[in-house]
């Protein structure tokens, strides 16, 4: 007989998600997800400056902290026809390509390795073997025997004080913990370093922005960072060259421990490859473009159905109508009035909480949709979508990933591996190791523009009379984000955003299809219902951000107007 | 309990009624010498003393925050100063286990309470729901029994941007809903990590509060200005100043009032210490502050690129008004300096607005 789990709170995610499934015969035979909070920031919007919206939805989320800033500037330009100076473009690249790196960084080890790592496991290694493993996947000078001896000391003081902290009651000795104590060892040495690394490409992205989380140098119509060789004031080249050291240490981390760490993971839950793959349908957006006008992209967007890379479509700049015209929301399974489908710019919603209804409605999140098909959006989705298209820099990435992965498995494997759960955390990997380069890219070519005496940041919005509509897209670290705006006489008439984890933590829709989480979650093991390790797998899997899908209310409380979540 | 947590608080709070808030929040700092023997206790075992961070309508971008810190930097504090018993975004357990940890920190032991986001009202609370709790519940469950609540940015201070108008899921502060107990708040948004740690460690070390203005914030992270300590602030007082980003000016570094920096109303450090270690903040990269540590800031300071109306300019005398700013700001802005002028800081801003309330 069927056993009903629920989980509230899902925990090592942003946000306030519960995530329920029923366990029959040791599998997941139905899921459900659902975002429990919400705040109306859209709502607030209304009536407002456009210049200052990136402010409040950056507010969004401060996991995704330049994200929402960077969508919505593109939106506001884009629904003014305003083109930005090639030096922001390229600070906004930087801005962006740093932020993917930390976090990247952030989900797979404070967010994500608690999952796969157990570390009470870890007090049985022996420091010399794992500096011996860890030799043999990475030339990382971290990993002495020293250095490993002093975190197992480290865990060891923990575990004997009785005051676990954040490790208190987990999952430790669970039967799906299957790594060796030296692996163990090992990935609690990298979880602690990590909080190192990740703090310094925030210090790159400090220079760049003025602080972090909530970068403060943007503005529609470009970026406030001085660029003027010539002044104290500005982000001289003494500062470009820390920005560009920092990004090399952050990178170096990337290569020979992130990206050797899921490698490790990956070939030691070999038997976890094929859980978890659910929609494969994928949406990517282009970024990173090279140009002011945004006409060429250093990432590919387009998308796949099926899993199967010959339906693929390029989509190769924003404002491609095969992705503007095919976005829509459902509301059918989400606490709001009707059961229509619309699109972005267009829909209207009345709120009605129900509470927790299996059969009916059961999250605050809309369901989007693609030509009303679920898609799943994230560095997986953007892979998929570069290898299809063949996209020079995805495939060598892609490709040397798995060749490292056959290497440590002793078989050899291919791109199809990569629809699910470890393949999620693998494509996120690869993607930090292709920012890693590219923001160095675009550090080269900041420079080099700016030695052709380009000092240009900012061309001035100006709001003509009357209606102007605009969508901003930005491939974010959890995935395609877009902000939808319509001006009206200088002011916000509507605002509205479709979030990445909006796209994958979203609910069913009218037709009974289920959300990305809920489909991958179908055929999971579970081992042990009291402690549902395995469902927080896959969630995680994802990089669940739910502070970004909230719906919100008019101040009478009728009218509803949109979700986001990241 | 019914004393203590004021679920019944009107959502729909205005000026008026965030400064009763700040009356009653004031005066139960006054009492909270009591509360402070039992940290004492704690910190004379060998414990850890226990910190339990609760998560609300927020970004957890104050987190976030904290994961950049460095003097200690996390691992360091989470480790081998505090315990961390309950924080959503970093704790290992989930679901029940993770409620499990709460309770029997909450029933068994003290602990120093951190809320991070705000409490939505509205509707009994349903826009944020928690293992099948409101927030006002949780935080009325957990409140009563922590020795102190630090308040951790902007929303959990004072309701943050889901509180900006209409509010609409009457998202409120802490001090709004508690009130017998100290209380103090770290605005920003997020705040610097730097303002946090030190309230922290002033408290594990000193065993007491440190020194708070009249909305409970630390007068060493937020006592001053930010005008007074900018390293702009000579051109101010020239006049030389930026009339649009990337101009001549801009590139040479000029002030950025007239751009709309909120600096001459704000109260913080950030000139002083700046972010990330690595000596910024946004006014060094061109931007204007937008006064992200005072109350209401979203209402009161935006739009965020006019001038700040009411300021008195050096070269150019006092500026009236500025041509797009609305009465919800010089009501809120006036209101903001009184609160000020209470704890004897901002006269001369006061000044400067009677002469212009007067001409």
């Amino acid at each position: 007989m069927a056993q009903r789990i629920t989980i509230d709170p899902i925990t090592r995610i942003e946000g306030h998600l519960r995530v329920d499934v029923e366990v029959d015969g040791g599998l997941i035979t139905k899921a459900w997800s659902s975002g429990q909070m919400y705040r109306g920031l859209e709502n607030i919007l209304k009536g407002r400056d456009p210049r200052d919206a990136w402010l409040f939805v950056q507010r969004i989320c401060g996991v995704c902290t330049t994200v929402h800033a960077l969508a919505s500037v593109r939106a506001v330009e884009n629904a003014l026809g305003l083109q930005i100076p090639l030096n922001a473009q390229l600070v906004r690249n930087m801005v962006q390509a740093i932020h993917c790196l930390q976090d990247h960084i952030v989900h797979f080890y404070t967010l994500s390795a608690l999952d796969w790592v157990d570390v009470v496991s870890a007090l049985d290694a022996d420091p010399v073997a794992t500096a011996k493993l860890a030799d043999s996947l990475s030339d990382w000078p971290g990993n002495s025997p020293k250095r490993f001896a002093a975190v197992k000391d480290k865990v060891k003081t923990l575990v004997a004080s009785g005051q676990l902290g954040p490790f208190t009651n987990a999952y430790w000795g669970h039967s799906a913990m299957k790594l060796p104590p030296e692996a163990n060892l090992m990935a609690v040495s990298h979880y602690l370093e990590a909080l190192d690394y990740q703090r310094k490409a925030t210090q790159a992205l400090g220079i760049i922005g003025g602080k972090n989380p909530h970068v403060q140098n943007l503005s529609v119509g470009g970026v406030t960072t001085n660029l003027n060789p010539e002044n104290e004031t500005a982000v001289t080249m003494e500062r470009l060259y820390w920005v560009k050291q920092l990004i090399e240490e952050v990178r170096d981390f990337v290569k020979m421990v992130y990206m050797t760490d899921v490698v490790a993971v990956g070939a030691l839950y070999a038997e976890w490859i094929p859980y978890g793959a659910g929609v494969t349908n994928y949406l990517a957006a282009p970024d990173m473009f090279l140009d002011a006008a945004a006409t060429k992209a250093d990432l590919p967007g387009g998308t796949v159905m099926n899993g199967d890379l010959s339906t693929i479509k390029n989509i190769n700049v924003h404002a491609d109508p095969y992705f503007k015209e095919n976005v829509e929301e459902s509301i059918a399974r989400a606490w709001y009035d009707g059961d229509w489908s619309k699109h972005p710019w267009e829909s209207t919603t009345d709120p009605k909480y129900t509470d927790f209804e299996d059969e009916g409605r059961y999250t605050w999140l809309k369901a989007p949709r693609f030509q009303g098909k679920p898609m799943q959006v994230g560095p997986l989705a953007q892979m998929v979508v570069g290898y299809a298209q063949g996209h020079a820099l995805t495939v060598k990435s892609v490709d040397d990933f798995l060749g490292r992965i056959s290497a440590v498995a002793g078989v050899k494997v291919g791109p199809e591996i990569l629809h699910g759960t470890i393949g999620r955390h693998a494509a996120r990997a690869v993607r930090a190791g292709m920012m890693a380069d590219l923001a160095l890219k675009h550090w080269d070519l900041l420079v080099n523009n700016i030695a052709t005496g380009d000092y240009e940041i900012f061309n001035p919005p100006v709001f003509p009379k009357g209606e102007q509509r605009g969508v901003g897209v930005h491939e974010a670290p959890r995935g395609l984000l877009s902000h939808w705006i319509v001006i009206q006489d200088g002011k916000i008439k509507n605002y509205q955003c479709v979030v990445p984890s909006t796209w994958n933590a979203g609910p069913r829709d009218a037709e009974g299809q289920l959300g990305p989480y809920e489909a991958s979650l179908m055929g999971n093991p579970v081992a042990d219902v009291e402690r549902p390790l395995e469902v927080l797998r896959t969630v995680h899997s994802f990089d669940p951000c739910i502070a970004c899908a909230v719906h919100m209310l008019d101040p009478e409380g009728k009218e509803v107007v949109k979700v986001k979540a990241m | 309990m019914a004393d203590t947590v004021k679920t019944n608080l009107d959502p729909q709070l205005d000026r008026r009624g965030f400064l009763k808030g700040c009356t009653i929040a004031a005066a139960a700092l006054g009492l909270s010498d009591a509360m402070i023997p039992k940290l004492v206790e704690a910190a004379a075992t060998a414990e850890r003393p226990r910190v339990i961070w609760l998560h609300f309508q927020e970004c957890t971008g104050c987190t976030e925050s904290l994961l950049r810190s460095s003097h200690p930097d996390i691992g360091r504090l989470i480790l081998d100063i505090i315990s961390l018993d309950y924080h959503e975004t970093v704790m290992a357990a989930a679901g029940h286990q993770a409620e499990q940890n709460l309770h029997d920190t909450v029933d068994n032991h003290p602990f120093i309470l951190v809320v991070e986001g705000a409490i939505p009202t509205k509707d009994n609370g349903i826009y944020c729901k928690i293992a099948g709790k409101t927030a006002m519940d949780i935080l009325a469950e957990v409140a009563p029994k922590a020795s102190a609540i630090i308040a951790i940015g902007t929303c959990a201070t004072f309701g943050g941007v889901q509180a900006a108008a209409p509010n609409p899921t009457g998202a409120v502060g802490v001090m709004d809903l508690v009130s017998d107990k100290p209380i103090i708040n770290i605005p920003g948004c997020p705040p610097n990590p730097i303002s946090f740690l030190g309230t922290i460690l002033h408290y594990l070390t000193f065993k007491r509060l440190p020194a708070l203005d009249s909305l409970n914030r630390p007068l060493f992270a937020y006592g001053r200005r930010i005008h007074d300590h900018c390293e702009r602030r000579a051109h101010f007082d020239e006049g030389r100043f930026v009339e649009q980003y990337g101009d001549e000016f801009h590139k040479l570094g000029y002030c950025l009032y007239k751009v709309g920096c909120k600096g001459p109303e704000t109260f913080s450090n950030c000139p002083v210490v700046r972010f990330n270690d690595v000596d910024v903040w946004p006014v060094s990269v061109g931007h204007g502050c937008i006064g992200c540590t005072e109350p209401n800031f979203w209402d009161t300071m935006t739009p965020f690129y006019e001038r700040l109306p009411m300021v008195k300019i050096p070269a150019t005398g006092i500026v009236k008004k500025a041509d797009k700013v609305g009465k919800t700001i010089l009501a809120a802005t006036a209101a903001g300096i009184g609160i000020h002028a209470a704890v004897g800081i901002g006269k001369s801003l006061i000044k400067g607005k009677k002469k212009d309330e007067e001409a």
